[in-house]
């Protein structure tokens, strides 16, 4: 069964059209996250879901039934805020009993769910404290609290980590994410943060600009974007996205990068025939920078395909070296071993892994194959 | 350590913040010696002096046994009616300002950035502007020369204080806090109940101190709409210099005018710290 389903949805503030026609169909038990830049509508599209602003057209359906015109209480959803927006004065036994409290549940009903709650993020020892006396974490276990103790439809989670320390934040990633296993909840989930959604999501909606560009699961959405945002969005550092020409050869297409140059790259395809079209065009050549690795390197069975090409600058982050350099005079970022530092200025051997090659439509930058 | 010596930018600034206060003193002083000299003192000598004997005498006859428009009652009566003005008003437009300036500040609404400009507009309205309109209201509902009619007015007057100083403290609330009140199911009066006025503590206090004095000392509508019996001190202290014109009575005047000061006074000492406090609490985060 569907748990939310979004319809042609549209808002616009006076002149600005903040969502374009928005259809998303989020199935019960799913972690999807919406993830994209600021300002590219994912929270309104959330606070819609909740029933915090109104669209402008199209419907919002949750659980089967329609509920534009349903008050947020009413539409069995619980949402976590990136403040956090727990109740100053409220201690956090109150924080979590409130909503009970305003759908008037019976009071040892209410004991009942605190404690099951409590018990399951381990708040037990802060129940009689302020919000103001928890660390950031705490409060954020809080927040989540109350979204569980109401055991709704659909969980709506707005930016949730976006105000915790980078540590504090990859610890409650993988708390979310078990918690979402353990209880099986249907979560909406946005972010701007692609790590957060890759990691977490089991669906990603990545958003741009008033519209969905894509809607696939995180594997789907890494290897094969649907274009070229989406490809310089997802990943870090982001996919290379090189100005390149397809060229007939005996045995399938060939991407060349800086043709005509001394220092030309040629990179034969297999299994790319959706690019036939495009044989003696332009075209724009992905690849992540994980797919260019040191010489030496053998990305499994195939034999891969090897370039000299000048470094132009080396960051070593101890998990690995990045490296910048120069792929038919073009710039690109390689992964390579963390134990091979190649010095800038100089050439060094490169292993590419051509099976994972994206090629865009450069007039319309969608993804070719 | 900050350098404590006398340097003589020191002693210049000193010497100035001195003048300046004693100059807002002076008129305390002169008020509070007279109301302790008797009136064959003052008459004798001059306004000013130091009393050669203590008339505490002043004070009795000030509240209970002085002539006030032939009633012999002391100024009590008159202080009984400023406080069931000015406590009823203070309570009512502080609550209603707060509801006010919540509902601009937190609850988008058509029309709201008008409402609180109209409101708000107030503030800047002589009040000699409003005395005839007041007139015909208090007249046509019946309530010229009550005590219910000045509650009303200041209960009114007060709204635009009140609503602009809760609204400018509400703003500072993030609107989240509102959102997911909504979500567990809260409506507008018990979020303000339950979750906007358990923080409204520092600015109720701004406006309860601002109003209180703001009613108790007002003098015009007092003095405009009441007579007899019905009017507050501050028109009532008139109505005795105007009782003693022809032997006057400076002592029990000044002893008068300070019984009357005082409930401000208090007020202030007691809150005047929260007070500042809660004037910038919106400002520093």
């Amino acid at each position: 069964m569907a748990a939310l389903s979004i319809r042609a949805l549209s808002k616009r503030y006076a002149n600005l059209e903040v969502l374009k026609g928005i259809d998303l169909d989020i199935e019960s038990g799913e972690f999807t996250v919406l993830v994209g830049p600021s300002g590219c509508g994912k929270s309104t599209l959330l606070n819609i879901v909740a029933g915090l602003d109104h669209p402008s057209a199209g419907t919002v359906e949750i659980g089967g039934r329609v509920v534009n015109d349903v008050a947020p209480k009413d539409r069995d959803i619980a949402m976590v805020f990136q403040s956090y927006a727990l109740y100053p004065s409220m201690t956090v036994r109150q924080n979590i009993t409130f909503g009970m409290e305003c759908r008037r549940v019976a009071k040892a009903e209410q004991e009942k769910a605190v404690a099951n709650v409590a018990k399951l993020l381990q708040i037990e020892p802060l129940l009689g404290r302020k919000p103001s006396q928890l660390s950031g974490g705490q409060r954020q276990r809080v927040a989540m609290g109350r979204a569980l103790v109401r055991n709704p439809l659909l969980f709506l989670f707005d930016e949730p980590l976006s105000n915790l320390d980078a540590k504090l934040r990859v610890e409650m990633r993988m708390e979310i994410k078990r918690l979402h296993q353990r209880i099986g909840a249907t979560i909406v989930y946005v972010t701007h943060d692609q790590i957060e959604a890759m990691t977490m999501a089991t669906r990603i909606a990545v958003m741009h600009q008033g519209s969905v560009q894509q809607f696939a699961d995180p594997d789907t959405v890494y290897r094969y974007p649907a274009n070229l945002f989406v490809a310089r969005f997802m990943g870090s550092p982001p996919m290379n996205t090189i100005p390149a020409r397809l060229e007939a050869a005996s045995d399938g297409p060939v991407v060349v990068v800086g043709a005509g140059r001394p220092d030309e790259v040629r990179l034969r395809l297999r299994g790319y025939d959706a690019a036939a079209p495009f044989v003696g065009r332009e075209v724009v050549f992905g690849i992540r920078p994980e797919c260019i690795a040191e010489g030496s390197r053998t990305f499994s069975s195939d034999a891969p395909v090897r370039v000299e090409a000048p470094v132009e600058l080396v960051e070593p982050t101890g998990a690995e070296t990045m490296v910048l350099l120069r792929l038919g005079g073009e710039p690109a970022m390689a992964r390579i071993s963390p134990d091979i530092r190649p010095a800038p200025g100089t050439s060094a051997a490169f292993a590419l892994d051509t099976r994972r090659i994206c090629l865009f439509d450069p007039e319309t930058e969608r993804l070719i194959a | 350590m900050p350098d404590r010596s006398f340097a003589p930018s020191r002693i210049l600034i000193y010497l100035a913040v001195s003048l300046i206060a004693a100059a807002w003193l002076a008129p305390l002083v002169v008020v509070v010696l007279n109301s302790l000299r008797s009136n064959e003192e003052i008459a004798q000598g001059s306004m000013i002096g130091w009393p050669q004997q203590w008339a505490w005498s002043n004070y009795a006859a000030a509240w209970s046994g002085f002539c006030v428009a032939e009633t012999c009652a002391g100024i009590r009566p008159y202080m009984l009616n400023s406080a069931l003005v000015t406590i009823p008003a203070t309570i009512f437009s502080t609550l209603l300002g707060a509801i006010a300036g919540y509902a601009v500040s937190l609850w988008r609404f058509r029309g709201d950035n008008w409402i609180y400009g109209i409101v708000t507009l107030g503030l800047f309205l002589p009040q000699q502007m409003r005395l005839l309109p007041w007139t015909i209201v208090l007249r046509d509902i019946g309530l010229i020369n009550t005590l219910t009619g000045l509650v009303l007015i200041h209960t009114i007057q007060g709204l635009s204080f009140t609503t602009l100083f809760c609204r400018n403290y509400y703003v500072a609330i993030p609107h989240e806090l509102i959102r997911a009140a909504r979500i567990d199911g809260a409506g507008f009066f018990r979020i303000f109940w339950r979750i906007i006025l358990p923080l409204s503590g520092p600015i109720l206090i701004v406006t309860v101190i601002w109003q209180f004095t703001h009613i108790w000392n007002e003098f015009l509508y007092g003095v405009t709409f009441t007579t007899g019996q019905q009017q507050p001190v501050t028109a009532a202290l008139i109505a005795l210099s105007a009782a003693v014109a022809d032997i006057p009575q400076h002592g029990v005047q000044s002893a008068a005018v300070i019984i009357a000061a005082l409930p401000t006074l208090l007020i202030y000492l007691l809150g005047g710290k929260y007070f500042v406090r809660g004037l910038t609490a919106g400002a520093v985060k």
